[in-house]
């Protein structure tokens, strides 16, 4: 039996995607190892991201948990799932500020299942507040220095 | 005695629990004894005071001498510039820092 | 040098509408201060000893007259007349109120400055070579390399939430003047088969466990320089410790696994990475590079050099060539590219004064000198004092007077009373012990009985506590304060050094109170009078001589 972790559907506060939400609950990173028919995986910080490149086409959620908003690592492993070719849904959970949540989408994050419901109207100005972005990440921003240059 | 300082969440200024209020002057330092871990809690969630906490202190003559050198810096000013500072904005600031 | 576009402009802007927002969230209460604390921090406002202290960011320490009087007037409307320079190139304002800090960085905003990530677990200001473009000794100005990885790691998404704090070097001289191998990354830009490259050291750094960042890499070619910097920073923000403030730099990761596993898990995360094209075009650099050219020096034909200039000086009495100016000449000003001028420093450390501190009077002065003496730009030195770059060596009479006349000419760079001083007890929450006491006071005795100027060049520095901002781990002599069971305990370390020759300071053994490690200071002081052979600094008789000596004249 799966282990039962992670936050369910109504936990999900934001989400940035068309395609409907991944059945099936998320597992470790060694379950999922072992489970050739898990397809949504919950990532710890200390989890070893590149243990799922190889899996990135049966895998429809990750859930990259923040047990404390100073941990970044979460970071890192969302980056390199995009970076290597992932394209389901990458959800943030935990100790998620409404000041993290632009930089979390650079990073490829879109879904946010925060322990504390972020006020709507403060996750609207952090997601409108930044023109541009200096360096490139994992979303579609064109970097300053390339619109600098053409 | 226990004695209990923060900083004022708007301006920084250190200040000192009175007994009612958050007080700049260290002279009317209360000694809160037992209920301190709950004055502090209380007011810091109220945002009366910012990053309090409680410091052992002698009573002297002049008012509450803190234990510890660092908090009596804290007091005072810097010993440094005494021209700025608690001291330097109030007619008797005392000796005792060091 | 470099100077905004409307993207750097709009970012900056932004950035103030964010703590502006942020700060009122604080003070409604919809953060707690726990939540608040990493966020002012990566806006360099501290809660300190006295009140809240805002590091203001001089990127590679480099500041134009408009910027300097715009610090001059934050220090007199939004705190108490004064900023204090500091060991990273920065300046920081040590009475904040946290209302009021958002309309500051407006004003910063206003002339292309700002506080951003001065503090917090971030990439924080990049340091460079205080006399980079001036200096004869260059291969190339280091500071557009630096201008570039500043805006790289500017609001990096990736690398915001770092284990801890992370401090990044330029420089591109053998000579090392900013101390380099003791970040937890310096970049040296280096020539091999006539390209030039960065060599980078990881993993140095001073604090709790002082360590020499070992060579990473000996060459990375320029246009690659971002996509290396980027691996390093990835693979020790996924590795570095999280469990122990104290063991979570980057210079404990490189310890611990290994300088050679650390670099071949780069080399990996490089190649990986420049597969994705996270380097700007190369077109980029060029454009930093056009802020960063040589201004219009006078013909050599037009101009003084140093021999003309003491000539001169010499036969006229009251240009104080003797007792004054010609000491100032041979001992704060440095050798120059460009022929007929010299860089000129402005020292921060009147006899007697708090190392670093300049009054909002003397930042308009400085402004103004910057403006008329040196093509409108100025230094930070990490060692607390103010470069002139380029100052024209026919006009260094005129310059010394006017410095002289604001306490700002005291003729003592790199001597023993050029002391570096972190801010101690008297500001800083975290510190031990007072620092800037000891300081004032080694300065007064070696000022009243002459012996500094004897000394040559003695590079003091004290640390009110172990986090080392003072640098005392690498002060030819270096001072440590502690807490001794409530009292004030000053322990002694000799030999360290943060130039190209790079060491640690050892400790001499037990520590010293208030008085006795001023006179300690002195004791060694006189060892090294009576032991120093030809031409030897402090450094190089205790490098031959060895401690014992030293050790026997403090403790018998």
């Amino acid at each position: 039996m799966a282990e039962e972790l992670g936050k369910g559907r109504d936990d999900v506060q934001l989400r940035f995607r068309e395609d409907a939400m991944a059945d099936g609950a998320q597992v470790t990173v060694d379950a999922f190892l072992d489970q050739a028919d898990a397809s949504a995986v919950r990532v710890e910080p200390g989890d070893d991201t590149h243990a799922l490149l190889p899996h990135l086409a049966r895998i429809r959620l990750v859930e990259v948990n923040f047990p404390v908003f100073g941990d970044g690592r979460g970071y890192s492993a969302a980056r390199l799932l995009r970076e290597h070719g992932y394209a389901g849904e990458l959800r943030a959970v935990g100790d998620v500020l409404v000041d993290q949540i632009a930089y979390m989408r650079r990073c490829g994050f879109d879904s946010f299942a925060p322990d504390q419901p972020l006020d709507e109207a403060d996750v609207a100005t952090a997601l409108a507040r930044w023109p541009h972005a200096y360096q490139p990440a994992a979303d579609a921003a064109v970097p300053i220095w390339n619109l600098r240059h053409g | 005695m226990k004695i209990l300082t923060g900083n004022d969440l708007r301006t920084g200024a250190v200040i000192w629990w009175d007994g009612l209020n958050w007080s700049p002057h260290i002279a009317n330092a209360v000694d809160a004894g037992e209920e301190a871990e709950a004055i502090l809690a209380r007011e810091e969630a109220a945002r009366r005071v910012n990053a309090p906490y409680a410091i052992a202190a002698e009573a002297t003559g002049d008012g509450p001498r803190p234990a510890h050198i660092k908090d009596r810096v804290r007091a005072l000013g810097p010993t440094v510039r005494p021209d700025l500072g608690y001291k330097a904005a109030r007619e008797n600031g005392w000796d005792w820092v060091i | 040098m470099y100077q905004y576009d409307q993207y750097d402009q709009a970012m900056v802007d932004a950035r103030v509408e964010e703590f502006r927002d942020q700060a009122r969230r604080r003070l409604e209460g919809k953060l707690t201060e726990d939540q608040f604390k990493p966020l002012r921090l990566m806006n360099g406002l501290y809660l300190q000893l006295h009140a809240y202290m805002l590091r203001v960011a001089i990127p590679y320490g480099t500041l134009n007259s408009r910027q300097m009087h715009a610090l001059a007037d934050i220090a007199d409307t939004y705190d108490k007349g004064y900023g204090h320079f500091t060991t990273r190139q920065n300046i920081q304002y040590n009475w904040i109120k946290l209302e009021e800090a958002a309309d500051l960085l407006a004003d910063l905003a206003k002339v292309e400055m700002h506080a951003i990530q001065t503090s917090g677990n971030c990439i924080r200001n990049i340091s460079s070579d205080h006399f980079a473009g001036a200096a004869a000794d260059e291969r190339v100005d280091p500071r557009p390399y630096a201008e570039l990885l500043r805006q790289w790691s500017s609001f990096h998404p990736e690398f915001s939430y770092l284990p801890r704090k992370f401090k990044i070097a330029v420089i591109a001289s053998d000579s090392d003047r900013a101390a380099m191998r003791l970040h937890d990354i310096g970049i040296k830009i280096v020539e091999r088969d006539g390209a030039l490259g960065a060599a980078f050291y990881v993993g140095g750094g001073m604090g709790r466990t002082p360590m020499i960042a070992p060579l990473i890499r000996d060459f990375v070619p320029l246009d690659q320089l971002v996509t290396y910097s980027e691996a390093c920073l990835r693979v020790y923000n996924r590795h570095g410790r999280r469990d122990n403030k104290y063991k979570a730099r980057i210079k404990i990761l490189v310890h611990e696994m290994g300088a050679e596993e650390y670099a071949r898990q780069v080399e990996e995360e490089f190649a990986h990475l420049l597969e994705q094209g996270v380097e700007p075009p190369l077109a980029e650099l060029e454009r930093i590079k056009g802020y960063f050219k040589p201004p219009r020096f006078r013909h050599p034909s037009e101009s003084w050099d140093l021999s003309r200039l003491e000539r001169e000086a010499s036969a006229e009495p009251s240009s104080r060539w003797d007792d004054g100016f010609g000491k100032w000449v041979r001992r704060n000003t440095n050798p120059h590219k460009a022929p007929g001028y010299v860089s000129a420093v402005i020292s921060l450390k009147p006899v007697g004064g708090i190392p670093g501190d300049a009054t909002a009077a003397q930042m308009h002065l400085m402004a103004d000198i910057a403006r008329d003496y040196s093509f409108d730009e100025c230094r930070v030195m990490h060692t607390q004092n103010i470069v002139l770059p380029h100052v024209e060596i026919g006009r260094l009479h005129a310059l010394w007077q006017k410095l002289e006349a604001a306490g700002l000419g005291t003729p003592n760079l790199d001597q023993i009373d050029d002391i570096i001083a972190c801010p101690g007890l008297d500001y800083c929450s975290l510190a031990n012990a007072r620092s800037i006491p000891i300081a004032q006071q080694i300065s007064e005795r070696f000022a009243a009985s002459g012996k500094g100027e004897m000394l040559g060049e003695l590079k003091l520095k004290i640390s009110g506590c172990i986090n080392a901002c003072g640098h005392h781990h690498a002060g030819h002599i270096g001072i440590l304060g502690v807490d001794r069971k409530g009292v004030e305990n000053y322990q002694l370390l000799l030999g360290g050094s943060e130039a190209e020759d790079v060491a640690l300071a050892k400790i001499t053994g037990r520590g010293f109170d208030e008085a006795g490690i001023v006179q300690a200071v002195e004791t060694v002081a006189d060892v090294y009078l009576d032991q120093r052979q030809d031409g030897e600094r402090f450094l190089d008789t205790y490098r031959r001589i060895g401690m014992d000596h030293f050790k026997e004249a403090l403790y018998g």
